[in-house]
């Protein structure tokens, strides 16, 4: 067990050193400076700008530029449904997978276009490789970089003076796009081809196994989506499984690698605030602040994985290695914990284990990481969320010390806490009424097991399948209790909805937030200033996220994974 | 609005193309020049070139000349992987790994806390190609008495087909299947299978 716990610091430790490079790097794209790779990169970028026929001078205000962002995303939905619902008439389909079913085609876009990727399908059966490619790839690109725009507009929004344009979104989206996603996808690709992981367009391998049975091996353009699928925090696995299937996720080195595109965005996102509102203390607070509360949920993860289950233990058995139900030796109990941690914190979703198998407390951790959705958060829109408890933390702050709540010399008025209010209450009201009304279908539905076939496990541990369900579509997270029968019109259509409104909700108000500093004069700060650049902001931030970002799921964590905890240890 | 309309579509065609075709072309072109053998999926071939598997994908093995897999949720079924999903208080759950425990124990004639749980679990994919060290041990009674060697030969070829942590400490130590088991055959012989 030792040698985990050195591999889990040296993955943290080294994500954090790179993430302060990446994070210079991306501030000179988004600030229009010269990098090295430019050469390569920025005629592919001057091309894409070209042909979409956009104008770089076109600078815009937070209300055009959410309109390009909505309706960019809404042609991106419009021509992947279309592929997928058709998908048997296009070419690159080796398996011969047939057209998606239109409610799971529903689904299935809105996740990927919310960069959720909660997937109600499997991709080895339930899509060709030009979807893979076409659909499942490209969203996952675009949306990330969707992400990614809408913060930098934020971003500007926040440093500014007096100012009404935040910037013009197709010419960020397309530097996120073609200058951050895209090199970093090459590099990890090649990597994870160079670990093991296939890219090929022939189909599924016919294999006659050492004891003689035939066994069919689905493959196929695996490298290309998965270091996307990480770096992107879109988290939508080429294979059922995710990146526990060995094809995903091959070796130690593998795993490292794809930990590593977890979070590195997002910890660059922060350096990058930091460096673009010239407030490097402020990056730096808001960095410790996700690190303690992300450490702490690793350690206890990683402790509750690695201490196995009390039933198991019951049967004699070794369990010196941990709590090994869905989960793969190479990775052991300990590095599949902190990417279940790493995983539901930064909004990707990918799974290195099956989360529905974990021991009930370290199966918490992924559920508290979704509910706060802000420790480094999803690529852009972590961060966003984020602001939005800044927001709060500063007039909760205010508020003590009897002095007006400002942020960065901005003062911070009705109209601005209306709009933090907004996004910050979606997120727990949509996961709360949504596990409501699958809990009231399920209770007054005539023998439910047989009639919905929903949960592959019973009591307290199902109605924890149905809470993660609508928390990892809130949190646009994507992971999932898989146990949930979830490929039925219910789930495709509710958790559609809430994937849809729980990503457009929390990036238009604080855009609309951020328009609105940003048109403020900025008032010097004095001595009487609350400054946010400070330990004592962090620690109160800190206490700000916890209370208010995890109190309210107080009772449904009681019902689902405490008292499961409880019942195991009699 | 048309103006938004038309950047949108465009935006989206244009990107299409790039990321879900350009990329993609690159990415395949550079695996079959550099990573030939890992971009097919790292097949194992016999001597005629007919695949006997993937080096990265378990297969079941139910004779008693051979190590066993981890259990797997998804039967081996590499064209449609998957975990159990079972959660630790589930009653199938645990009848399941109960089951397990008592095969393990008649067919090895070992004790139940000298099985790693690794052997009575069932993996996240389905799939895992490796079972650790202790777990190969275990076994290696059975294997040698069924192929009527020293256990010591056997014992051999495990420690040969342990990798450690890779640089020391990543991962866990383990063993590959398939591997250990096509070299059982190369060094002591099998008997040839047909195909069903």
């Amino acid at each position: 067990m030792g040698t985990e716990y050195v591999a889990i610091v040296v993955t943290i430790a080294f994500t954090i050193a790179t993430s302060a490079l990446l994070g210079g790097y991306m501030y000179r794209v988004f600030t229009g400076q010269r990098t090295w790779i430019d050469p390569v990169f920025v005629p592919i970028e001057r091309l894409v700008v070209r042909l979409t026929g956009a104008d770089p001078n076109d600078q815009q205000n937070w209300k055009c530029y959410s309109v390009s962002l909505l309706v960019s995303n809404v042609f991106m939905w419009l021509a992947t449904w279309t592929i997928v619902t058709l998908q048997q008439y296009w070419p690159l389909n080796p398996d011969g997978i047939g057209n998606m079913e239109p409610t799971l085609a529903f689904n299935t876009i809105s996740s990927l276009t919310t960069n959720t990727n909660l997937q109600h399908y499997s991709g080895e059966t339930g899509l060709s490789y030009f979807s893979q490619m076409f659909v499942i790839t490209f969203l996952q690109f675009v949306t990330a970089a969707t992400g990614i725009a809408a913060a930098v507009a934020i971003i500007r929004g926040l440093a500014g003076n007096r100012l009404q344009q935040l910037g013009n979104f197709y010419v960020d989206l397309t530097r996120a796009t073609v200058r951050v996603f895209l090199p970093l996808s090459i590099l990890v690709s090649v990597l994870l081809m160079w670990q093991g992981t296939p890219m090929t367009f022939e189909g599924a391998a016919k294999a006659l196994t050492v004891e003689g049975a035939e066994q069919t091996i689905a493959r196929g353009v695996t490298a290309g989506v998965v270091s996307i699928k990480q770096l992107g925090t879109n988290g939508g696995g080429y294979f059922g499984p995710n990146s526990a299937h060995p094809f995903e996720n091959p070796t130690p080195i593998a795993n490292v690698i794809e930990t590593w595109s977890i979070t590195i965005i997002p910890m660059s996102m922060v350096v990058v605030l930091g460096l673009m509102t010239t407030r490097r203390k402020l990056g730096i607070v808001i960095f410790a602040t996700m690190l303690a509360i992300y450490l702490p949920m690793v350690a206890f993860g990683v402790a509750k994985e690695a201490g196995g289950t009390p039933a198991i233990a019951a049967m004699g058995v070794d369990q010196s290695t941990g709590s090994m139900e869905g989960k793969e030796v190479r990775f052991g109990a300990g590095l599949s914990a902190l990417w279940a941690v790493t995983t539901t914190v930064t909004s990707n979703g990918s799974v290195n284990s099956m989360h529905d198998s974990m021991t009930p407390l370290g199966g918490l951790m992924p559920m508290i990481g979704m509910w706060l959705n802000n420790i480094f958060g999803g690529v852009g829109v972590g961060f966003i969320n984020m602001l939005i408890f800044v927001i709060v933390a500063v007039f909760v702050a205010g508020m003590m010390i009897g002095r007006t709540p400002e942020f960065l010399g901005k003062k911070v008025e009705a109209k601005e806490m209306k709009l933090a209010s907004l996004a910050l209450l979606w997120h727990p009201l949509a996961i709360l009424v949504g596990t409501a009304i699958a809990c009231y279908v399920w209770a007054t539905t005539a023998d439910p097991g047989t009639a919905l076939a929903w949960l592959k496990n019973p009591g307290s541990h199902g109605f924890s399948e149905m809470m993660y369900e609508f928390t990892s579509a809130a949190a646009n997270n994507g992971s999932g209790f898989e146990g949930l029968g979830d490929n039925t019109p219910f789930w495709n259509i509710s958790t559609g909805l809430v994937m849809l409104l729980s990503r457009y909700i929390p990036i238009i108000a604080p855009l609309a937030l951020a328009g609105s500093l940003a048109s403020k004069p900025a008032a010097p700060e004095t001595a009487g200033s609350l400054s946010a650049e400070s330990g004592t902001f962090g620690i109160t931030l800190w206490a700000v996220i916890v209370i208010l970002g995890l109190l309210m799921f107080m009772p449904v964590a009681v019902l689902g994974p405490i008292a499961e905890h409880l019942a195991l240890l009699q | 609005m048309l103006k938004e309309i038309k950047l949108g579509i465009r935006f989206t065609v244009v990107t299409m193309v790039l990321l879900g075709g350009a990329y993609h072309a690159l990415l395949w072109g550079i695996g079959r020049a550099v990573f030939s053998a890992q971009a097919e999926g790292s097949l194992i071939r016999r001597g005629d070139g007919t695949v006997v598997g993937s080096r990265l994908i378990a297969q079941e093995f139910k004779r008693p000349e051979y190590f066993r897999s981890r259990p797997s949720a998804a039967a081996y079924n590499a064209a449609s992987t998957g975990g159990s999903n079972y959660g630790p208080s589930n009653p199938d759950h645990l009848k399941a790994v109960r089951e397990r425990i008592d095969a393990t124990v008649k067919e090895d004639g070992v004790q139940a806390s000298q099985i790693p749980s690794e052997m009575v679990t069932a993996s996240g994919a389905g799939m895992d190609p490796h079972i650790p060290p202790a777990a190969a041990e275990l076994q290696a009674p059975r294997v040698a008495s069924a192929r009527g060697v020293p256990v010591e030969r056997v014992r051999e070829l495990i420690h040969a087909h342990t990798e450690p942590p890779t640089l020391g400490f990543l991962g866990r130590a383990r063993v590959n299947v398939l591997e250990l088991n096509l070299a059982l055959d190369a060094a002591l012989g099998s008997k040839p299978v047909a195909a069903k």
